[in-house]
């Protein structure tokens, strides 16, 4: 069955959540995968908004991360002041993140294109992503990648991936064990090296070669010896997608 | 702001007193909000925001304000355009969420027109308006350290003395003006707000002066019959404003859905200086009141509408969507 890029990354972002845990979402497709998620595989995901919402049951996309559909018939309506002690408690598991550029240890840049004085692009800034990065066990990258956000330096260190590699977020005071743990881009899933903590290529969506990944990436990505592809979206999924989820197409296209 | 000094503002210039403070919203905004000034919006940028005092502020054509760009979506983007704000301390600003980038925040930015004063986080804006709340000069939290956004805030990162790890001191922060949008209160200013409160909780206290407006007024025997619904109490409130339908077009929840039309609008005409212009000439600024702009956005038809789309009875229409 045919599929868009888009719904390649619902599905595989959806993939990457388990059931019984909980996950941070942001707007857009951080919703809609882990509304997949919860539809498939994981009924029981706990999804927190940063406004306050609680373990709602999402009847539509929300427009915002704020509005009234984030805490539908939710568990609770609380406060961000809540939300985010939760995170900082540890009780938030997951954490999604987008970007408009990264580095190799997973460091995201959301707030200026050139100097932070005189932007050439400005970007809306943090958010809650530096929160989340700094906070959440793990977090999750839904980005699209080319050379010109795939990046050696970032232009503005907007959001903590793992800093400047092995112990730098310990050091600079992030809270233990955790970091980035999965980027997904059109192209393919990429994790990081326990070692190194730089990005490595976890798979390669069908279609698509080691080498498309590499030419699209700035940075030296680690390549393992053997490189699996990304499992296709399901027929089950895709339904979902265009029927349930997201049928008027405001994310998915 | 030290904590002595807004312990000192708080006993002289909050009154304790239960007195009638509803006025028209005219009134409050010419008494309470200054050019200059450092302007704090409840909500959630586009979700129960006082679009009604923005648009007050604006028709009264304050300058220089600063803005807590805080969450902050539709609300800073119309006060960019309308010149009234120059400059932004920015967790969240010049995005509109799922509708994408702000074509005026930016243009504004980009052009130099306003500055970025200082970069921080949501949590972080959050937490400075809570340490301000709990009458402390900071809050010790566990994060931006290691980043530009640190760099940029204007918070500290010191030893903790009982676990020996770094730790990120954030500092209070006192606006000298909010205008938080309600469900219901009464003429005091006892507040209640259906859903989730988001921060409001914690900048109505951090507010030095705060501008209540609110759906509807109800009695104080309502409030009393079920005190604990209670958010923001009489102490904290400088004015209260009837003003139904004040946060159109964001989202007021349980009560009527953001109007994605006029969204659609808004982001098509604020591509240009003109545009804005021609927005501002024809919902702002010849508007007497808000009930003359809410007839001017569609009147009761519109906010049927918007109510329904609420109850999810009719289905989301996104003018703005890419296809």
């Amino acid at each position: 069955m045919a599929y868009n890029p888009t719904e390649l990354m619902a599905s595989a972002a959806s993939r990457v959540l388990e059931d019984g845990k909980s996950v941070f979402v942001g707007t857009g497709l951080p919703i809609i995968a882990s509304m997949l998620a919860q539809r498939t595989h994981a009924p029981n995901l706990l999804v927190v908004f940063e406004a306050g919402g609680v373990g709602p049951k999402i009847p539509a996309i929300p427009i915002s991360v704020g509005d009234s559909r984030t805490f539908h018939k939710a568990v609770m309506a609380a406060s961000m002041d809540y939300v985010m002690s939760c995170a900082q408690l540890g009780h938030i598991d997951y954490g999604f993140l987008g970007a408009a550029q990264i580095d190799a240890y997973g460091n995201l840049n959301t707030t200026c294109i050139g100097q932070h004085e005189n932007p050439k692009t400005r970007l809306p800034g943090s958010g809650g992503a530096n929160d989340l990065g700094s906070l959440c066990w793990r977090t999750i990258v839904l980005m699209r990648q080319d050379t010109r956000k795939f990046v050696e330096k970032l232009d503005y260190l907007t959001t903590p991936g793992y800093l400047l590699g092995p112990g730098s977020r310990e050091k600079a005071g992030l809270p233990r064990n955790t970091g980035p743990y999965r980027v997904i881009t059109q192209l393919g899933v990429m994790g990081f090296d326990p070692e190194s903590k730089r990005m490595v290529l976890v798979s390669t969506h069908p279609g698509v070669s080691v080498k498309d990944v590499v030419d699209n990436t700035g940075f030296k990505l680690i390549i393992p010896d053997h490189v699996p592809v990304t499992e296709m979206p399901s027929a089950e999924e895709l339904r979902l997608l265009r029927e349930e989820l997201d049928p008027n197409k405001i994310v998915i296209g | 702001m030290d904590p002595d000094d807004a312990r000192d503002w708080m006993a002289t210039k909050k009154s304790r007193m239960l007195t009638d403070k509803l006025m028209p919203l005219e009134e409050a905004v010419s008494k309470f909000t200054y050019d200059g000034g450092y302007l704090a919006m409840g909500g959630f940028g586009h979700i129960r925001v006082s679009m009604a005092g923005i648009y007050e502020m604006i028709r009264q054509r304050r300058r220089n304000l600063v803005i807590a760009g805080k969450t902050a979506v539709h609300d800073v983007d119309v006060l960019i355009a309308s010149s009234v704000v120059d400059r932004v301390e920015c967790a969240y600003a010049f995005g509109h969420e799922l509708r994408g980038l702000s074509p005026a925040g930016r243009r504004a930015v980009e052009g130099g027109k306003v500055k970025v004063v200082a970069e921080l986080s949501n949590a972080a804006f959050q937490w400075r308006f809570k340490a301000a709340s709990m009458g402390l000069p900071w809050l010790p939290a566990r994060i931006m350290m290691g980043t530009d956004t640190f760099r940029y805030s204007s918070s500290k990162v010191v030893e903790d003395p009982y676990t020996g790890k770094p730790i990120c001191l954030i500092p209070a922060c006192y606006p000298d003006f909010a205008f938080i949008h309600v469900h219901r209160c009464d003429k005091y200013g006892n507040c209640q707000i259906d859903g989730t409160v988001i921060e409001d909780k914690e900048l109505a206290m951090a507010a030095k002066r705060l501008i209540i407006t609110t759906e509807e007024i109800v009695s104080e025997d309502e409030i009393r019959a079920s005190p604990d619904r209670t958010v923001i109490p009489f102490y904290m409130v400088d004015a209260v404003c009837e003003v139904p339908y004040g946060c159109h077009p964001g989202n007021m929840p349980l009560l009527y859905y953001s109007d994605e039309e006029h969204m659609a609008e808004w982001l098509a005409l604020s591509r240009t200086e003109d545009g804005v212009k021609q927005y501002l000439d024809k919902y702002v600024y010849p508007v007497e009141d808000f009930a003359e702009y809410v007839a001017l956005v569609g009147g009761e038809k519109k906010m049927g509408y918007l109510r329904r789309l609420e109850r999810l009875e009719e289905p989301l229409s996104a003018p703005w969507a890419k296809r």
